[in-house]
């Protein structure tokens, strides 16, 4: 699945005091089956880009494309395109209401119009996918730990199988342990479904390790649209939007500024390492 | 949607009336309201109109923003005239079918409508020009002297703006929750009142849920800070009046004598 952005622009509040142009200008294309990260500031705009992606919010001007057929058509279905892009909100695990788990995950299957039993063997898959063990099925989602509910919320969305998958910042407040399982699961589906992943995050070490593309917002703008390599070489300019570079990037450039001969653009903890033993010669 | 109801809303700006005591704007409020009711013919509600206009000048609160809360009144507003129009009884004026207005009607309803206007115009002024801390701050004040019955004044006046600062959060949750749900397929719109009841479900839980889970947090947070209610508590900005306060009370007071003289000496 697509997606194509063309020259969105959106207002919050449009015609009172306290109107504020949240996205300027935004175009950008996602190709089938990408790893997609998005980067920025609080208050850039990254949130509200993501809710005109399944049409929550509706550009004040502008178009989107989602393989290829414009969502603003007035015959185009907003019930089928939420069928096709799943949307995992921030603390998703606020959302969750069911008396067991299993009948949460069962919800949106439902929604779809699947019968129970299809519904069930949907949810059973995701729950299986997030690595929630089959004992806390029937209990109360409220009764799960922090890290479970978050898992439990996102196999709600999961079990719609979504042709692309959005996530706005999924692994805040977790523990290490539970960021990485779920950034875990996120590669596993994009490599082994060839779902088109779009991540919201703020932390520079995840996009680095995940995210095959990165986009940068900066007050409703998109200001950079590359390969994470190419754009933490831009330092400077991530810096003046409130964003940074991974820890080994700076690393590496302080090394650089020390004398050694090292490739400042390795991102990841491993590239620096070969960066630093190519430098030394080993 | 939400967003477009203004009665209770604060509205950011600088005016005499915003820096005016609370205790000044309630106990006005009152006078006004009171003055309405003791106004029965044109010339006292000249009076009225005058002093609503120069408050709502003096507030420098675009009018448009005013009227824009009046909307979500406006039906009840139409009701009322309705019904004052065609059930009262008195000499005919118009007949037709079953239906006939009368003079008596047609003033009543007139009246009618101008006092409702006026009475949430006036109360918006208030709403408008104090924020909802210095409102409950007036009103903890003025209803001081309710101690003596033993009525837990400090009390009331904390739920009330506790109450008043979790709307906003509670109104932004809700579009949270409500987007998220709408994520997951969830239709609140189409259906019979029974479907569409049962589709709240998804949104009124996750809503309670996260109201007990603020209220615990919240009380947590003033334990945390030796919270124990009024007794001994001082404030970091008490409310003490100004010489501006006095002058606006006796404004208040020449507005009322002159209200009444209207009555009195007036026609119609
Ligand atoms: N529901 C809303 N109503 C009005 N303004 C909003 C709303 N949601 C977000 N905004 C404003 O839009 C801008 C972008 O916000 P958001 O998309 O949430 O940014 P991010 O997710 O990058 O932190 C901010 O200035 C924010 O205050
Ligand atoms: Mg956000």
């Amino acid at each position: 699945m697509s997606i194509i952005c063309d020259h969105v622009n959106f207002t919050y509040s449009r015609g009172t005091a306290d109107e504020i142009q949240a996205l300027k200008d935004i175009s950008f294309s996602i190709g089938d089956g990408e790893f997609v990260g998005i980067i920025g500031a609080t208050g850039s705009g990254k949130s509200t880009l993501i809710q005109h992606l399944n049409g929550l919010l509706k550009a004040t001007s502008g178009h989107i494309y989602i393989n290829g057929e414009d969502i603003y058509d007035r015959d185009y279905s907003l019930k089928e395109l939420r069928n096709k892009v799943g949307l995992v909100f921030q603390y998703p695990e606020h959302q969750l209401f069911e008396e067991t788990v299993l009948r949460d995950v069962c919800f949106g299957p439902k929604n779809q119009g699947l019968s129970n039993t299809e519904a069930e063997m949907r949810a059973y898959e995701a729950l299986q996918s997030v690595n929630l063990m089959e004992d806390c099925y029937d209990v109360s989602p409220f009764d799960l730990s922090g890290g479970q509910k978050r898992r439990a919320a996102i196999a709600g969305v999961l079990a719609m199988k979504p042709e692309i998958l959005i996530l706005d910042e999924p692994t805040a407040g977790l523990d290490p342990e539970g960021r990485e399982e779920i950034l875990n699961l996120l590669k596993t589906l994009h490599d082994e479904q060839n779902i088109t992943v779009m991540l919201v995050s703020h932390s520079m070490e995840d996009m680095a390790d995940y995210a095959e593309r990165l986009l940068v917002m900066d007050k409703g703008r998109i200001i950079m649209n590359g390969n994470p390599r190419d754009v933490f070489l831009n330092a400077e300019l991530l810096e003046k939007t409130g964003l940074s570079v991974p820890q080994v990037t700076y690393i590496l450039r302080e090394l650089r500024q020390k004398g050694f001969d090292v490739d400042i653009s390795a991102t990841t903890v491993d590239e620096a390492a070969d960066s630093i033993m190519r430098a030394l010669g080993l | 949607m939400m967003r477009d109801i203004t009665i209770g809303q604060y509205y950011q700006t600088e005016s005499v009336l915003h820096r005016l005591d609370p205790r000044v704007k309630i106990t006005g409020t009152f006078i006004f309201i009171i003055s309405l009711f003791v106004a029965k013919n044109i010339t006292s509600y000249a009076v009225a109109t005058a002093f609503l206009t120069a408050v709502i000048l003096l507030s420098r609160i675009p009018f448009s923003f005013i009227v824009r809360g009046m909307k979500a009144v406006v039906i009840i507003l139409f009701i009322t005239v309705v019904f004052n129009l065609f059930l009262t009884p008195g000499i005919t004026f118009v007949s037709f079918w079953r239906f006939k207005i009368t003079y008596e009607g047609l003033k009543t309803a007139g009246y009618t409508a101008v006092r409702l206007t006026y009475l949430i115009l006036g109360s918006s002024i208030m709403t408008l020009t104090t924020t909802p801390n210095n409102l409950t701050d007036g009103l903890e004040s003025l209803m001081k002297p309710l101690k003596v019955f033993r009525i837990p004044v400090h009390e009331i006046a904390m739920m009330m703006s506790i109450a008043l600062r979790f709307i906003p959060i509670l109104m932004e949750e809700t579009d949270k929750i409500m987007k998220a749900q709408l994520s997951r397929g969830a239709d609140f719109e189409s259906g019979g009142i029974i479907k569409r009841s049962r589709a709240l479900i998804p949104l009124l839980v996750p809503l309670f849920v996260s109201a007990f889970r603020r209220a615990n947090d919240l009380a947590m947070a003033m334990e945390a800070r030796c919270y124990h209610g009024g007794e001994g508590r001082t404030k970091m900005k008490p409310l003490v009046y100004r010489s501006s306060d006095f002058t606006a009370y006796i404004v208040l007071c020449l507005y009322f004598a002159l209200v009444i003289t209207a009555q009195r000496v007036g026609m119609l």
